[in-house]
């Protein structure tokens, strides 16, 4: 409880490596399906309905700009934020937007690490790696790996965490 | 053990049970038995159907008595049961976590124990329990030490003292003080009355019928709503009053909390459900002491385990409501601590002003809304002005107390071995988390955390409720602590 850094949010430690490039077209579109789910019947419903209560078409229209918004600017601060790292003693994930969130998971306390790859990921190429431990507290995930460098990282956290002897409680 | 294993080493649960399950069944039968009585009594003909149910359940309890068996081999815990829809069910020895016994009164006239065996997996709904149900108390004891520790252990009886075991704590009278500040005894209270007035209603009986009640409702009829009111409250309370005593004595008589040689801590207690919790210490990642508000008014505490496994609730109680200075010195001998160096009695660092602000805003800003919405209702003649002063003049001092109160509470340290962990106002926590016990650490920060120059940094645990936070303290404290 010692540590004073002049930079609290260096001293933080910054994982190394940044998702793939790609992760932002991912995101983008994610965004935009998710807007097409909300916008397409409230656009239908202004245009289709006779008698359309009073500022119905200046809600719809906030909803776009929000829309907009979103999805232009989410997917770019996302990817900035967006970090990894696996060391031989710990896996480093960062990521969120608004809401930051930084994790760590000691090498020994994982339990089972998992790839999965949704239809988008994988017209994109990408995969997603979850690393869970023995806490019901949720599991680290790192979104957005290129499918083969997700793969290698797999293999690589199976080795040490097989290595590391205990039941990871 | 009345029983002989067959070749494979599989065991039969007690054939007591052939006489106790019928009878449970017959003694949840007997509010339709109430009903079917004074409903039969003009048509006659309900009678076999009853009879027919009551066979059939009968019928089923020895098919599950003539299909349930059990084996603990080297390895694993075995449990087979199920005629039509088969089950084995297989854990590793290795992975059991608690062995608990409990034993309702029907099972403790026959000498029967109820054996829950916990394993601390929870997939996908299913709690990962073996449940033998039931049991002799012998046979339970048995599986208790076979199963819990690898060393045999002098045997000892549910109800009979305990082998050889240190004993942390055990009730004391005083302590039934505590009971009326516990909620739950009122709830239970509400719950009760309710559940006879449906059984009453249903059995087509009209309460206002009883004399005295009818004297009473014609009693208040005549009155203003104040004295109606008042008087409601005051049955209320007395009811909960003693709702709350029956409560505590049932769940607590005989309670006492050993350390057994066998390297589980043990809560004994119970009076018509004798219960019998076992806890294996090494799962043991430390203590949490809980201070709802009435029961911190009067000075009293829960203290509660958080182990792996074992989850949260009933079962990871370790006291009954006590004294907050009894509660701290069980939970320092619980850690090995020594009694005036109890963990969760450390002085904690209090956060940044900043935290304060922000409980200020969530509290205040609620209750600002509802003092507007009122206001506003007044402006339109909905209502009349009171109902705003009055929220203005209750809710608003209450937010602020309430915030100022939860900023109070917040707080961190690292103890020795220990994280502490302060939190809460309602319900005020002290959790002592053991550090070797943490698998992991988040640090997160929100939009407002980060213009402050806050964060909150969660100990991730395979225990209790899974994660703790340590809210809004300073970003360096956070990182400090994900490297402690």
């Amino acid at each position: 409880m010692s540590e004073q850094t002049a930079d609290p949010v260096a001293a933080l430690r910054q994982p190394a490596h940044r998702v793939s490039r790609r992760a932002i077209v991912w995101w983008t579109v994610r965004a935009l399906i998710g807007w097409l789910v909300v916008l397409a019947p409230a656009t239908v419903a202004v245009l289709v309905v006779p008698q359309r209560p009073p500022g119905a078409v200046a809600a719809l229209v906030v909803l776009v700009l929000l829309a907009a918004t979103h999805t232009a600017v989410m997917p770019r601060w996302r990817y900035h934020v967006h970090r990894w790292e696996a060391t031989d003693d710990a896996v480093y994930t960062q990521a969120g937007w608004l809401n930051q969130e930084w994790r760590v998971a000691p090498m020994s306390r994982i339990q089972t690490v998992d790839t999965e790859r949704g239809p988008l990921q994988q017209l994109f190429g990408l995969a997603t790696v979850t690393v869970t431990t023995a806490s019901a507290a949720g599991a680290l995930r790192i979104e957005g790996l290129e499918v083969r460098l997700a793969g290698e990282l797999v293999e690589q956290l199976t080795a040490t965490t097989q290595a590391t002897p205990g039941d990871a409680t | 053990m009345s029983q002989e294993a067959d070749a494979g080493g599989w065991l039969r649960l007690d054939p007591r049970m052939l006489a106790v399950a019928p009878a449970q069944e017959i003694v949840r039968f007997i509010p339709l038995l109430i009903a079917a009585v004074i409903a039969g009594g003009r048509g006659g003909g309900q009678w076999w159907w009853l009879f027919g149910a009551l066979g059939a359940v009968v019928g089923l309890g020895v098919l599950r008595w003539l299909t349930t068996r059990y084996r603990v081999t080297a390895e694993r815990m075995e449990l087979r049961s199920g005629l039509l829809f088969r089950q084995h069910r297989s854990v590793p020895r290795d992975r059991i976590r608690t062995v608990d016994v409990t034993a309702k009164p029907l099972h403790r006239m026959f000498g029967l124990g109820v054996l829950r065996i916990g394993t601390g997996q929870h997939e996908r709904g299913r709690n990962g329990e073996l449940t033998l149900d039931a049991v002799s108390s012998a046979e339970a004891e048995r599986l208790r030490a076979v199963l819990l520790d690898r060393s045999t252990v002098a045997p000892s009886t549910l109800d009979g003292p305990a082998g050889g075991g240190v004993e942390l704590a055990r009730l004391s009278w005083a302590w039934l003080r505590f009971a009326p500040l516990t909620v739950l005894g009122v709830a239970s209270v509400g719950a009760l009355f309710g559940g006879v007035w449906q059984l009453l209603n249903e059995a087509g009986f009209d309460v206002t019928d009883i004399g005295a009640v009818r004297g009473a409702v014609d009693w208040l009829t005549g009155r203003p709503v104040g004295v109606v009111i008042v008087a409601a409250a005051a049955v209320l309370l007395v009811t909960g009053v003693l709702g709350a005593l029956v409560r505590y004595v049932e769940a607590w008589w005989g309670y006492r909390l050993t350390r057994e040689p066998d390297g589980t801590l043990r809560v004994n207690r119970g009076l018509l459900t004798r219960r019998s919790v076992s806890l294996e210490e090494r799962r043991l990642r430390g203590v949490e002491v809980d201070e709802p508000l009435l029961l911190r008014a009067g000075r009293g505490a829960r203290l509660n385990a958080l182990a792996t496994g074992s989850g949260s609730g009933d079962r990871s109680a370790l006291m009954p409501p006590a004294p907050r200075a009894a509660a701290h010195q069980v939970a320092a001998a619980v850690l090995r601590t020594p009694a005036e160096q109890a963990p969760t009695t450390r002085p904690l660092r209090r956060h940044p002003l900043a935290a304060l602000r922000r409980r200020l805003v969530r509290a205040v800003t609620p209750a600002a809304i509802a003092v507007l919405a009122f206001w506003a209702a007044g402006a339109r003649h909905a209502l009349p002005y009171w109902p705003a002063v009055a929220a203005a003049a209750v809710l608003l001092p209450a937010s602020v107390l309430l915030a100022v109160d939860r900023y109070r509470n917040l707080g961190h340290a690292v103890a020795g071995e220990h994280l502490v962990v302060g939190s809460g106002s309602l319900v005020r926590r002290t959790v002592a988390l053991r550090r070797s016990g943490i698998i992991g650490w988040r640090v997160s920060r929100s939009v407002f955390q980060r213009a402050a120059g806050l964060a909150t940094a969660t100990a991730v645990t395979a225990a209790g409720a899974g994660a703790y936070e340590v809210r809004d303290c300073d970003l360096t404290a956070a990182i400090a602590l994900t490297r402690s």
